[in-house]
């Protein structure tokens, strides 16, 4: 059924789709509406869930860490500060190898306080362990829920992942949205089966002590399995696309590559963006492309790589920036490329951050200004009145 | 594919850890005056006296020698010794 | 004088304790016991979730494990929100009748950084048994002090020394926050009285709601005493009124024990400890002890316990 909704409408249908067990989540703008229609769902009986109304982020993050640990298919959504106040619990949860999903309104962090759309937040937990997903528009985040559940689950890889989203840019706008039917989600994404529960039927103990003895082998072990992630998240998307048709890409998205010399590098609803600058471009009969990258962690060096096998040039538009390095999505292709035969020119400009509007024209001026050479970490549209300059 | 490494443990795998090396006095259990109270059973903190019918011991892989069985016993039937190995 | 001495039934075997030996608590902790007599009365039916402390560093390095019921262990804070979300797992699965859930955490996990998530789940009402292992400071990373350390104590965040008498912050009242969430049952409890105890664990485990025991356990080491006196100190702390024990049921004491006839000064129970070794050695030390024997008559007058 076609319905014309708000972006985290469509996360909570596909939640609800997904048949969670326990749902605990904290408010913070601009994740609120998900929540908030998920209670009215409940309210009303479309949802049987067990929903918990929690004191912070911390304890909804320990709530769906317990609802895992004894077996439940559990869900939480935050931002930001919520998603930092969760920072203890979310290594604690792939650490001790609980898969669940966590919906990520994408948010700058304060300090200044802003409420608006950047990656600031999401890139902070790029060491935990967390598989992330970045959503570029409302229908890929009605597909992508049961998607993220089905890897996380995966009893290979038994760990969490997050459904990655635009703050207001996809959180509060209206799409006309597919919503999945569910009986081909319970088709696709069947009931959870833990590797481990607490059972009183057989007891274990979970979160034990590792002394220097046995801590290494169990990061190695995480290692392993976020490499083993980058064909289950390949495949997960085959299999959606096989039964609905639709793809928005497995570890990446290309768009208009086949012949491109250059290409366009962005996460998020940014993507659409600059579809629509390629396509400008294109019509003046400029040969560029677009490298969308859905799966953050773990960074699909190697799919990235093939599909700039025959690029001049990357050009990355970036909503982070890792202060005393540069930005970070810049870095991370630059040493992907790093000592491999074939390096395209890479330049980063860091856009958007604390919900910088991003008009395609400054994506354009970017573009010409590099000029077919690199240049790094160039803040796009700053004020210079404000900088007293 | 690698299978994830859960590090997590059975009941009981304690008991490869034997205290009983701890300790340096251990109980005597005089089997005089003992009635059956079991005091000295409910207040090991190391679970480790067994028994039954007044005659009950410490479990010596795992006695630590605290000594708190002595001291609650209500009939005097216990005696913390220097342990002579 | 004859002895009549009925025939008793012969008492059955000793079964292994569902927290089994070999775990690497010191000699005579006090916390040890008191886990182990509480998932004794709380049975194999049971789910326990634990914070960061003594309690479960001792019990579960790795490969070893002394818990024999399933057992968990997340973070320092949050042992109380995990078992929410057991509650939930359970009660969505439909599985939630005939298991019991214990949360644990020391004091510094339950009444300074887990406070949040307890209130949380208070307020909540969740099916959980929450129990605090209070033996007056952080123990497992070197004596510091928190908010359940008494008046006075040396801790080595708190010390005594030349221009202090230790601690100079009161217990924090925890019984009386947690039972303003006027929940069905909240007690206070002591290793000293085994049997009291595991009496109140039966009690609580009947609500089908949030219950607490804020469970006073003397600390060898900690506390600086000879192992052998765990009990003896427990008991001590309750005859001199310091560790009040009292019942509570949605917000009202329903029951108290008294100490009419065991009453003993604070000196009983302080000389024998260490840790107040610094209040006897000087003029200065006698009249603090004033103090902490008022803090004990304000307690016995609170709660009616003469």
């Amino acid at each position: 059924m076609r319905k014309f909704i708000e972006g985290s409408m469509a996360v909570s249908e596909s939640v609800k789709l997904c048949r969670p067990d326990v749902v605990a989540a904290y408010p913070i703008t601009p994740q609120t509406h998900i929540v908030e229609f998920l209670s009215q769902m409940v309210a009303d009986g479309d949802l049987k869930t067990e929903f918990i109304n929690v004191e912070s982020e911390f304890g909804a993050a320990s709530i769906v860490l317990g609802a895992a640990a004894a077996g439940a298919r559990a869900y939480s959504a935050t931002s930001a500060q919520g998603l930092l106040l969760m920072g203890e619990v979310i290594f604690n949860i792939a650490g001790m190898r609980l898969p669940l999903v966590i919906t990520i309104a994408n948010r700058a962090v304060s300090a200044p306080i802003s409420i608006w759309n950047d990656h600031s937040d999401a890139v902070i937990f790029r060491d935990a362990g967390l598989i992330m997903l970045f959503a570029e528009d409302a229908q890929e985040l009605m597909d992508m829920h049961p998607q993220a559940y089905k890897i996380a689950e995966n009893p290979e890889i038994s760990l969490p992942a997050s459904v990655n989203m635009d703050g207001f840019i996809l959180t509060h706008a209206f799409e006309p949205v597919d919503i999945l039917d569910q009986k081909l989600v319970d088709d696709f994404l069947p009931p959870f089966e833990p590797v481990y529960k607490l059972d009183v039927d057989n007891p274990i103990t979970m979160g034990l002590l590792a002394e220097p003895t046995w801590y290494m082998e169990t990061r190695y072990k995480l290692k392993e399995t976020m490499e083993d992630a980058l064909s289950i998240i390949e495949k997960v998307a085959d299999e959606f696309k096989e039964k609905t048709g639709r793809y928005y890409g497995g570890l990446i998205d290309t768009y208009r590559m086949e012949d491109a010399e250059t290409a366009f590098v962005a996460m998020g609803s940014l993507v659409g963006t600059i579809k629509d600058v390629v396509d400008t471009l294109r019509a003046k009969g400029e040969k560029v492309g677009v490298l969308k990258i859905r799966s953050f962690r773990p960074f699909p060096a190697e799919k990235i790589r093939e599909a700039c096998s025959n690029l001049k040039q990357l050009v990355v538009f970036d909503k982070s920036y890792s202060l005393g390095l540069g930005t970070v999505l810049q870095e991370e292709l630059r040493s992907c490329f790093y000592n491999r035969k074939h390096q395209p020119i890479i330049s980063g400009f860091v856009v958007g951050l604390g919900g910088r509007d991003v008009p395609p024209q400054s994506l354009i001026d970017a573009y010409r200004k590099t000029l077919g050479k690199e240049i790094l970490n160039e803040f796009v549209d700053l004020n210079t009145k404000v900088l007293g300059g | 594919m690698s299978k994830p490494i859960l590090l997590t443990s059975s009941p009981g795998t304690s008991k490869v850890n034997k205290t009983g090396g701890w300790r340096t006095l251990v109980p005597v259990f005089k089997h005089d005056t003992c009635n059956d109270c079991r005091i000295c059973v409910t207040v090991c903190p190391d679970a480790c006296i067994f028994g039954q019918d007044n005659e009950y011991h410490p479990d010596l892989d795992f006695c630590k020698g605290c000594g708190i069985c002595a001291y609650e016993c209500p009939v005097d039937d216990i005696d913390m010794v220097l342990e002579v190995k | 004088m004859a002895e009549q001495t009925k025939k008793r039934k012969a008492k059955p075997p000793i079964t292994e304790s569902l927290l089994t030996s070999g775990h690497r608590a010191c000699a005579g902790c006090g916390e040890a016991l008191g886990a182990k007599l509480i998932m004794d009365a709380a049975g194999p039916n049971t789910i326990v979730t634990t914070c960061t402390g003594c309690l479960e560093v001792f019990s579960t390095p790795y490969p070893e494990t002394a818990w024999r019921m399933p057992w968990i262990h997340s973070l320092f804070e949050n042992s109380s929100a995990v078992a929410c979300g057991i509650d939930a797992a359970l009660r969505a699965k439909g599985k939630r009748e005939g298991i019991n859930i214990i949360a644990q955490g020391g004091d510094g996990g339950t009444a300074d950084i887990g406070i949040g998530c307890l209130s949380g789940m208070l307020e909540r009402n969740q099916w959980v048994l929450y129990v605090c292992y209070d033996n007056e400071a952080y123990m497992n990373t070197g004596v510091q002090r928190s908010g359940l350390t008494p008046y006075d104590t040396h801790t080595s965040t708190s010390p005594a020394g030349k221009q202090s008498f230790g601690n100079p912050i009161a217990k924090k009242p925890l019984l009386q926050i947690v039972a303003a969430h006027n929940i069905p049952f909240a007690t206070t409890a002591t290793i000293g009285y085994p049997a009291d105890l595991q009496l109140k664990v039966k009690k609580a485990l009947k609500e089908k709601g949030a219950t607490f025991i804020h469970l006073h356990v003397p600390c060898p080491l900690g506390w600086a005493y000879k192992t052998e006196e765990t009990i003896e100190i427990a008991r001590l702390a309750v005859q001199t009124g310091l560790f009040p024990i009292v019942e509570m049921r949605y917000g009202e004491v329903t029951r108290v024990r008294k100490i009419t006839k065991e009453r003993k000064p604070v000196e009983e129970y302080l000389k024998l400890q260490g840790r107040y070794r610094h209040l006897f050695v000087s003029e200065e030390g006698k009249k603090e002890l004033e103090k902490i024997q008022a803090i004990a008559d304000a307690n016995i007058e609170k709660f009616g316990l003469v």
